[in-house]
């Protein structure tokens, strides 16, 4: 069973059902107890970094989530739930810490005459290309972003994916079995749901 | 390189999607029955459209109801970036769409009745999620006004002006609808497009006009937006998204192909 976080945030609907569509056994789960019988977590995140951070605590679930990472199990975090497993986000201007997972830092697109937020598909270069994640897809496909701020990972080694946007930005990046993404595969048509495919397998392969 | 994205845009009207001929005709009842929104929606999909706009023109509490429903079975079948709009009054209203699966949520008239709607809902949900749609009309040479309610009532607003301030309450995306160019297929307003485009730091999606392919790439180039928005030429079979791409392609516009 997936367990999907469900903390208040956004659209999780979609995640949910893009799970359900290539073949995963989903759960909402909003308490610690919920994750007893998870083979996976995906975290998803919309909004600001802070209220996120905020939104995990208030349910008892930020230390839950945080051995879970620490057990290096499967996770995914997309989006705001990827920036979430950095040390921390220039947009957290009262000091919210993320999971730390990843060394490295939330920063703001500041290249002049660029569009913010970057809103739209962009293409995504794979590094390495036969990373578990990208298995069989083609080369350099395009994928839906919305967001104003990307994460900086301190060790290079760890990003998966990397994406043009007036700077090269890591669009992706893992350790293990915990990926996270700043786009949303769920909103990215037959490519996303694609690498939604390759998470659930690496689930149920272990 | 981010690519332009073409979203087609459907009006729905009691769970139907309906072209009116003419701006604000539409309300006045004057329709044309285009199909079901979500048959639509699957096949735009198929066909590579890099996002979808569904606007409520009923606006009624019956319309509500169905427009959920609909944002809800498109969502299920479409895995791809759904907007909501018309009637959205406070930030529950927003908070419903978006639970039934929207992304992001189109603000016209209630932004213009209360400004502090966009930045409630920006606190709320984040900037990305907000999309303020303004209907602007030429009243000047190099200046157009701000109309609500369908384009049917002034409001003394300068149309860049009004953009300026819906971004820095806390707007992430502008739609700029050209009341003059709506319904003619004459091409979009390139001119308050440009202006906008540039006077804003958010993505610009142009709206209104478009009857030739050469009208997209013009918007896009000339106009300076990001992403352009088209019903008709849709609709009615015109053009597929994936001939709009095709040929965008080959004037050396970046879209995504699929």
């Amino acid at each position: 069973m997936i367990a999907l976080i469900d903390y208040g945030s956004g659209n999780i609907r979609s995640v949910f059902k893009a799970l359900q569509h290539e073949g995963a056994e989903v759960q909402l789960v909003g308490t610690p107890e919920g994750l007893a019988n998870a083979d996976a977590v995906v975290l998803p995140g919309v909004g600001a970094f802070g209220d996120c951070v905020r939104g995990i605590q208030s349910r008892g679930m930020w230390e839950p989530i945080q051995a879970w990472l620490e057990s290096g199990r499967p996770f995914l975090g997309i989006c705001v739930g990827y920036q979430l497993l950095f040390e921390t986000s220039e947009e957290a201007q009262d000091g919210a810490r993320g999971f730390g997972f990843f060394a490295g830092k939330v920063k703001r697109f500041t290249t002049p005459g660029i569009k913010v937020p970057q809103i739209g598909w962009n293409s995504l270069e794979f590094t390495p290309p036969d990373h578990w994640l990208w298995r069989g897809l083609p080369p350099q496909p395009h994928v839906f972003f919305v967001h104003s701020y990307y994460p900086e990972p301190a060790n290079p080694d760890e990003t998966i994916g990397i994406t043009d946007y007036g700077e090269r930005f890591a669009a992706a990046a893992a350790r293990g079995d915990v990926a996270g993404t700043q786009f949303h595969p769920e909103k990215s048509q037959k490519v996303g749901l694609h690498i939604l495919r390759n998470f659930i397998d690496r689930v149920k392969a272990k | 390189m981010l690519t332009k994205r073409i979203i087609p845009c459907l009006d729905v009207h009691d769970g139907k999607v309906t072209r009116g001929i003419q701006f604000g005709k539409a309300e006045a009842g004057e329709l044309r029955n285009v199909g079901d929104p979500v048959e639509l929606a699957l096949r735009y999909n198929e066909q590579g459209a890099d996002e979808m706009v569904f606007f409520d023109i009923t606006a009624s509490a019956y319309g509500r109801a169905s427009m959920i429903d609909v944002i809800e079975r498109a969502a299920d079948q479409c895995f791809m970036p759904l907007t909501v709009g018309g009637g959205i009054r406070t930030v529950d209203d927003m908070s419903l769409m978006l639970k039934a699966g929207a992304d992001k949520i189109s603000i016209n008239s209630s932004a213009i009745a209360t400004p502090e709607l966009i930045g409630a809902g920006a606190e709320r949900f984040g900037s990305q999620c907000i999309v303020v749609s303004i209907d602007a009309k030429r009243v000047g040479p190099g200046l157009w006004e701000v109309f609500a309610h369908g384009g049917r009532k002034a409001t003394g607003l300068n149309a860049i002006e009004w953009a300026k301030k819906a971004v820095a309450l806390g707007a992430g995306e502008i739609v700029l609808n050209s009341i003059d160019a709506d319904g003619t297929k004459a091409g979009y307003d390139l001119e308050i497009t440009r202006a906008i485009s540039e006077s804003v730091e958010v993505p610009v999606v142009a709206s209104g006009g478009a009857g030739k392919l050469e009208h997209m790439s013009e918007v896009l180039a000339e106009g300076k937006a990001d992403a352009v928005l088209a019903a008709s030429v849709f609709h009615f079979g015109q053009y597929t998204v994936a001939q709009v791409k095709e040929y965008l392609a080959g004037c050396g516009v970046p879209v995504r192909l699929v």
